[in-house]
């Protein structure tokens, strides 16, 4: 990501356009050419950071002041004053009693720069990761070497446990309680396992950080083995990550010849050994027995819990599972401690977040930011904003098994408690903003595809109830809804919930039950007026599932 | 993706080079797998029954094995192998445009084969590359930001 010196957002909702908005982003881009700015101060169009009142507005980070209603006469001097002179153009400022309602969050940000907070990936774009010496130089297995030589087991546990670390794969369990248990389980044998199936569709995360900084993972890996007591670990990458798997390898057989695998590390009574093992493509070996079981050498089948892994994991001996975003945390928390950990998110989530950006904005991709953040603020600040013309209607979070939330709970701030709290899902952090041109229902039709594509076919209620609800959506979506159909989606979307072995059925009817809260009128016009609001669903009059 | 056609290695010599790279032990079944679908594009019966006599697993198991996961194929494919991404990310961004496309471009359906054994049209879960979606891989090549008009310029490139 280029780094600017400032960050100009202009307001394009329909009011500020018939404002002009338009013509005061083409002029402040010319005033800017011509103080040859254009290298330090980037510039774009976006949605959600106007009131009618004081439209058109133009926000200046990284001073968040708030400029409006902005007339194009006076777009020379702030430029000249602000951009160039870098003072704040008082007379320009938006009064302050305009700033509240949905755009308070805009001041509220004063004094920070939009800029990621990186933790995780630090490293990312920064080291070449074939190179243990370059990940060395960057605070690389220091954390390691704090924890074998400074450390008992107990406080590495003590350590995360006390900085709040949650699981990032979706669940957002206290990560140190984890390993507490793992750690309390008496066993001659234990593992540690990677999970790096990253399969949920929207996700990309965890192949940044392996593709990344590998090193970082190893040395977290050998940080868990201490702590739990274990001496044999697993990473277990998905099939379809051949550079992250080849980039893993490579940091394996580094750490090897540094002496940071093996017999007694650092001198140490602790020895570490390190596997990678590929998946072959199944998203259900994301569930972490399913996972177990196919690096077993078996069909990913996920297992009946409990027992649970931290007891009964691979090969029956109690067994760590943590996703890579998770591990990539360890090190640096070690390294700064608990309550530097703490400075960054919320209370009860601290930490960042890896979000990964999709859809109908003009900037998609990758960012790191502090847990708490909200969704306007993603999408505004980081994405630059809604596509041009369009406005924000839902955004489906956490890939497929994750929630789709309306347009009203995009101030709700991104942790894990504000969202279960919300009733919907942060998942594994894809963020897929879609704009009113998305139909529900068409949409939950490509997620239950994907979960009957899916689903491994051990248990029932998810191989049945999968192709039972898309048969019904794609009823639905050509006009041959009944009013049936509604109780029909809710019942099998409780079915599935309340009856699934793992995971996967269990939040496969997920995206049913939320279309039917959050948009019920749209489904209701597909039901009784045989109308997509969209203009996406077919409406032809036969179904081609249903027969 | 190897093609069909190339097959320089017999099966018996694909099973032995993969024996010989893993250990001969039951948990490196899928890596054994993965090794003998990449090097003859899939998996033929005579494979899986020499796979379950060397490592002396039972033959149901080995298949159960093979036909679970999706990068695994016990069917041959053609010559160059169209995975499509059908997940919501690519699906927001037009997929569904370039899905229909793609259909007429081959004249194949979902999971089918061309009689010239020219092309196999398969959808695929993500693929991790939604950044850029929709996305498509051929044999490997992957095609990012997709819009109708590329599709037969890209398809033109395999013979």
């Amino acid at each position: 990501m280029k780094n600017y010196r400032s960050m100009v957002l202009i307001s394009n909702d329909p009011h500020s356009m018939v404002q002009g908005a338009q013509e005061i982003f083409d002029c402040i881009k010319t005033e800017v050419k011509k103080y040859q700015l254009e290298d330090e101060v980037s510039i774009a169009m976006a949605s959600d950071i106007s009131r009618m009142d004081i439209a058109p507005v133009v926000v200046v980070y990284p001073e968040a002041v708030v400029y409006g209603p902005m007339k194009i006469e006076d777009v020379p001097f702030l430029v000249e004053e602000h951009l160039y002179k870098g003072r704040v153009a008082n007379r320009l400022q938006a009064p302050k009693k305009a700033l509240s309602g949905p755009i308070a969050w805009l001041s509220a940000r004063e004094g920070s720069l939009p800029a990621e907070q990186r933790i995780v990936l630090e490293r990312a774009g920064v080291i070449d990761p074939e190179s243990i010496d370059d990940y060395i130089i960057h605070d690389g297995y220091q954390a390691l070497g704090k924890a074998l030589g400074e450390m008992k087991p107990e406080d590495v546990i003590a350590t995360l446990k006390n900085s709040g670390l949650r699981g990032r794969g979706g669940a957002g369990f206290p990560t140190g309680l984890k390993w507490s248990f793992v750690a309390g389980v008496k066993s001659d044998k234990k593992y540690v396992v990677c999970n790096a199936d990253e399969s949920e569709p929207g996700t990309f995360k965890d192949r940044l950080i392996l593709e990344g900084d590998p090193h970082s993972i190893i040395e977290a890996m050998i940080i868990a083995g201490y702590a739990i007591g274990a001496d044999e670990g697993y990473i277990y990458v998905r099939g379809e990550y051949e550079l992250a798997q080849s980039r893993l390898k490579t940091a394996i057989q580094q750490a090897k010849e540094y002496g940071m695998l093996g017999k007694n590390i650092f001198g140490s009574a602790h020895s570490f050994e390190l596997h990678v093992h590929a998946g072959a493509g199944a998203y259900v070996c994301g569930e972490e027995t399913a996972l177990l079981e196919s690096i077993e050498g078996k069909r990913g089948e996920p297992r009946p819990r409990p027992p649970y892994p931290t007891t009964d994991g691979l090969w029956g001996k109690p067994t760590l599972i943590n996703n890579v975003e998770t591990l990539a945390n360890v090190p640096a928390i070690l390294r700064h401690g608990a309550d530097w950990f703490k400075t960054f998110g919320t209370p009860s989530s601290p930490g960042t977040k890896v979000y990964t950006i999709l859809g109908n904005v003009n900037k998609t991709g990758l960012v790191e930011v502090s847990m708490g953040i909200t969704l306007r603020e993603v999408i505004s600040i980081y994405a630059k904003g809604m596509k041009s013309g369009a406005t924000f209607k839902l955004a489906q979070t956490g890939g497929s098994s994750g929630s789709i939330i309306p347009a009203s709970l995009q101030d709700t701030p991104m942790d894990y408690d504000s969202y279960a709290k919300a009733g919907v899902s942060l998942g594994s952090g894809a963020l897929l903003i879609c704009s009113e041109e998305t139909c529900v229902i068409d949409l939950a039709k490509v997620l239950l595809q994907f979960f009957k594509f899916e689903s491994c076919g051990k248990c029932n209620p998810c191989r049945i109830g999968n192709i039972r609800a898309l048969q019904t959506l794609d009823r639905i979506s050509e006009g041959l809804g009944t009013a049936q159909d509604i109780e029909t989606l809710q019942s099998i979307s409780k079915n599935l919930y309340e009856m699934s072995n793992c995971g996967l059925g269990q939040t496969a009817g997920a995206p049913l039950k939320d279309i039917i809260n959050h948009f019920r009128a749209e489904v209701d016009a597909h039901i009784k007026l045989k109308v997509c609001p969209a203009g996406v669903c077919a409406m032809s009059g036969q179904s081609n599932l249903y027969k | 993706m190897t093609s069909q056609t190339e097959i320089a290695v017999s099966v018996t010599e694909a099973v032995q080079n993969a024996l010989d790279y893993y250990e001969k032990k039951e948990e490196e079944l899928i890596p054994i797998l993965s090794k003998v679908n990449r090097e003859l594009g899939f998996l033929p019966q005579e494979a899986l029954e020499q796979i379950s006599e060397k490592l002396k697993v039972p033959k149901s198991k080995v298949k159960s094995v093979a036909s679970f996961y999706h990068m695994l194929s016990t069917k041959p494919l053609g010559r160059h192998v169209i995975k499509f991404c059908e997940n919501a990310p690519c699906h927001v961004a037009g997929g569904g445009e370039i899905w229909s496309a793609l259909k007429d471009a081959t004249h194949l359906q979902a999971g089918e084969t061309s009689p010239d054994g020219k092309w196999s049209l398969v959808t695929t879960s993500c693929l991790g590359l939604c950044a850029v979606g929709p996305v498509m891989v051929i044999d490997g090549d992957v095609y990012g930001n997709l819009t109708v008009d590329k599709v037969p310029e890209i398809l033109g490139r395999y013979e």
